[in-house]
């Protein structure tokens, strides 16, 4: 056993801690909150909730694996929906057009940072920091009162529920309840799987891993480094758009506070899920997992009478301490075996 | 012979943009400029009185040497960070909140409005010091020796530290009555120039002293260009990053000293919003290299003013506080385009092009 855990690969043995992980909490939150988490729609409605976040996940993973990062999805999260938010409300336009609107954003964001990211060689990090302030300084001169949608084709997207059959419960008056999943929940999941489709099988996907492992030996290898390194953050920030409109359908409003943090959670997602912030090494079902184990911990905290707001903030980071910490820990444990 | 004397002039201009600190002055003089044509009111200083029937200066230019001074105090330990680890602290703003928490924890005790205070005002700063110097050595501690990307290091404080500021205080206000206490930040009865400009020269006279008398300059930008190499040198790398973040936790106490003192109380989720955005800016705009190595120390400094410079410019153009991030952003856009490498290796084979041009002509 312990021969083979030393023989698994860095993805795969991170993988597996995650998993671990999330199955070990939500079987102590079973344990110790109750029948509540028993209950299929207990675990529907953490998907609900965190739809868009699994989005952005799978973007910052796709950067953090090509050895980058993105810390402007969050900031994009409010622009996005305070621009529909506006265009729906109070131009009274059609969801469609909203939709393209998200993705006009999306583009834009990631044209350009991936442009000074790639091309000009600057650190990813101060590119993004830069878009997430602007994101949220213009989602402020956008609009600068929250408010909810009215526009009624959107709310009837909005309302619009996926039943899932054979997972209903029985509710307090005895009647069957059936359970359901938004459309972002969808959405989500098809991301998800296109994205590991992608990473897994395609040229490109492969070419991400081989940037974010090493550059020199990618360039060696004929693959365009830059090339790449462009399409990563141009495909995070659709992504990033898309969670952005999948956030907006699921709390129906414009707000300049809107995803406060979400960039954080995101990346506490992926790296929880096993994606190295050093590049090369990630997976996007360990991000999905990622994701879970995050929304499980705030789940427990909320439902444990903790809910204060500095609990969550409080135990993301110490998560994200401790994974940040198992990280360092492999990769010296791979260095000293590059080493023997 | 007109010639040569020409191509001295611009030999001396050529030195002059390669000079570090010739970015910020020049940044400066635009945005005065700027401000001159728009509105010359934004020059004039006021001699007034306070509420306490105090004199005081009042104007813009007295608001940028008043609200500059945190960031340049800030500055002063982000230089550093940036130069030994090749990256930047994020959770200074946090950081603010948990050092400002404390030392009103200690000033209030147990009572949110104490009608004296608990302890000496000494006191509290210095445990604010010693807190603040903890969480800076938590965050040295993950990137000097865990070897995680500072940023990413940091960002666990950035989320977490409102929240533990929070905790520290059980999310109540404490509210300081002491009039000297809010001397800090405000003015001094008697001296009509802000109090927290005095404290700003202290830091910077210490830490010019630190880096005229001990090695830390020297050594910083020596594991920053190279850490491998300074190693081999006999120097510490590990200790010496790790160093570098202690620093900023002191700098981040002082900032916290004055943020708080000006308000006499907290505000957890608002003190020192955004400031990590400036306080990087002002490192940037000084001409540091963001990727570490040589610094200036005074440029960052400079750096620090422009940036106060210009958010009272926008201030003054009823631009609302939440929107000035965009501003900013397109700032640093510019900023970091201009200094890339690429883009300058460009410009040089330009002004090649055009000078080879000249000359054929």
């Amino acid at each position: 056993m312990a021969k083979k855990l030393k023989n698994m690969s860095d993805s795969n043995l991170l993988l597996l801690i995650t998993i671990v992980v999330f199955v070990l909490m939500y079987a102590g939150a079973i344990m110790f909150q109750g029948k509540g988490f028993l209950k299929p729609q207990t675990f529907f409605n953490i998907l609900n909730a965190n739809a868009a976040l699994i989005i952005l996940s799978c973007g910052l993973s796709l950067v953090m694996i090509t050895g980058g990062i993105d810390i402007s999805v969050g900031g994009m999260t409010a622009l996005v929906s305070m621009c529909c938010a506006v265009y729906l409300d109070f131009k009274g336009g059609n969801v469609a057009v909203s939709m393209l609107i998200a993705l006009c954003i999306g583009l834009a964001f990631g044209i350009v940072q991936g442009f000074l990211v790639a091309y000009l060689d600057i650190q990813p990090f101060i590119v993004t920091l830069a878009g997430m302030f602007f994101a949220r300084g213009m989602t402020t001169i956008v609009n600068t009162n929250p408010f909810n949608v009215a526009n009624e084709n959107f709310v009837a997207l909005k309302e619009t529920r996926v039943i899932v059959p054979g997972m209903g419960s029985v509710n307090k008056l005895g009647k069957y309840v059936d359970a359901y999943v938004e459309i972002g929940v969808i959405v989500a999941l098809i991301v998800v799987i296109l994205m590991f489709l992608m990473l897994k099988y395609t040229k490109l996907g492969r070419a991400f891993y081989a940037v974010g492992g090493n550059k020199q030996s990618a360039l060696m290898l004929g693959i365009n480094v830059k090339r790449t390194k462009f399409l990563s953050h141009l495909i995070c920030s659709i992504l990033g758009a898309i969670g952005g409109y999948v956030y907006f359908l699921h709390v129906g409003s414009g707000a300049a506070s809107h995803a406060q943090g979400a960039e954080m959670n995101a990346i506490a997602s992926s790296i929880i899920g096993g994606t190295m912030l050093t590049g090369g090494v990630g997976n996007i079902v360990g991000t999905f997992f990622g994701v879970l184990s995050l929304s499980t911990i705030q789940n427990i905290v909320s439902s444990a009478g903790l809910d204060q707001a500095w609990w969550t903030g409080i135990t993301i980071a110490a998560m994200l301490c401790i994974f940040l910490v198992i990280q360092s820990v492999v990769m010296a444990r791979k260095h000293s075996q590059v080493k023997k | 012979m007109s010639n040569t004397k020409k191509m001295s002039i611009s030999d001396i201009f050529g030195k002059l943009f390669r000079n570090q600190i010739f970015v910020p002055i020049a940044a400066m003089l635009i945005l005065l400029i700027f401000n001159l044509i728009a509105d010359p009111s934004f020059f004039r200083i006021t001699l007034g009185y306070n509420s306490a029937g105090n004199p005081v200066l009042s104007g813009y230019l007295m608001t940028v040497l008043d609200c500059g001074s945190e960031l340049a105090i800030l500055a002063i330990g982000m230089t550093l960070v940036t130069a030994a680890s090749g990256g930047q602290d994020i959770s200074v703003g946090a950081g603010i909140a948990i050092a400002g928490s404390a030392l009103l924890r200690v000033l209030c005790g147990n009572n949110t409005r104490p009608e004296t205070l608990n302890a000496p005002i000494i006191v509290a700063f210095l445990v604010s010091v010693l807190v603040a110097m903890c969480f800076g050595a938590f965050n040295g501690c993950l990137v000097a020796f865990f070897k995680i990307q500072p940023m990413v290091a940091t960002l666990i404080l950035y989320t977490a530290g409102r929240s533990i500021a929070a905790w520290i205080n059980n999310n109540e206000l404490p509210i300081v009555s002491d009039a000297t206490f809010s001397y800090i930040g405000g003015f001094i009865p008697g001296i009509p120039i802000p109090t927290p400009f005095f404290i700003a020269a202290a830091c910077l006279l210490i830490i010019a002293l630190v880096l005229k008398f001990t090695n830390l300059g020297l050594y910083t930008q020596a594991v920053g260009i190279n850490e491998s190499s300074s190693r081999l040198n006999g120097l510490n790398p590990t200790f010496i990053k790790w160093l570098s973040f202690v620093i900023l936790g002191i700098c981040v106490a002082v900032a916290a000293l004055i943020k708080v003192s000006r308000l006499s109380s907290i505000n957890y989720s608002v003190i020192a919003k955004d400031i990590e955005m400036d306080a990087i800016l002002a490192v940037a705009l000084g001409g540091n290299a963001l990727s570490g190595g040589k610094f200036n120390m005074w440029a960052s400094v400079m750096g620090a003013f422009v940036i106060q410079l210009l958010t009272t410019t926008l201030y003054k153009f009823n631009v609302q506080s939440d929107a000035l991030p965009a501003y900013k952003a397109v700032v640093v856009i510019l900023l970091v385009v201009f200094s890339s490498p690429v883009v300058r290796e460009k410009m040089a084979q330009i002004s090649k092009k055009m000078k080879s041009r000249k000359e054929a002509a």
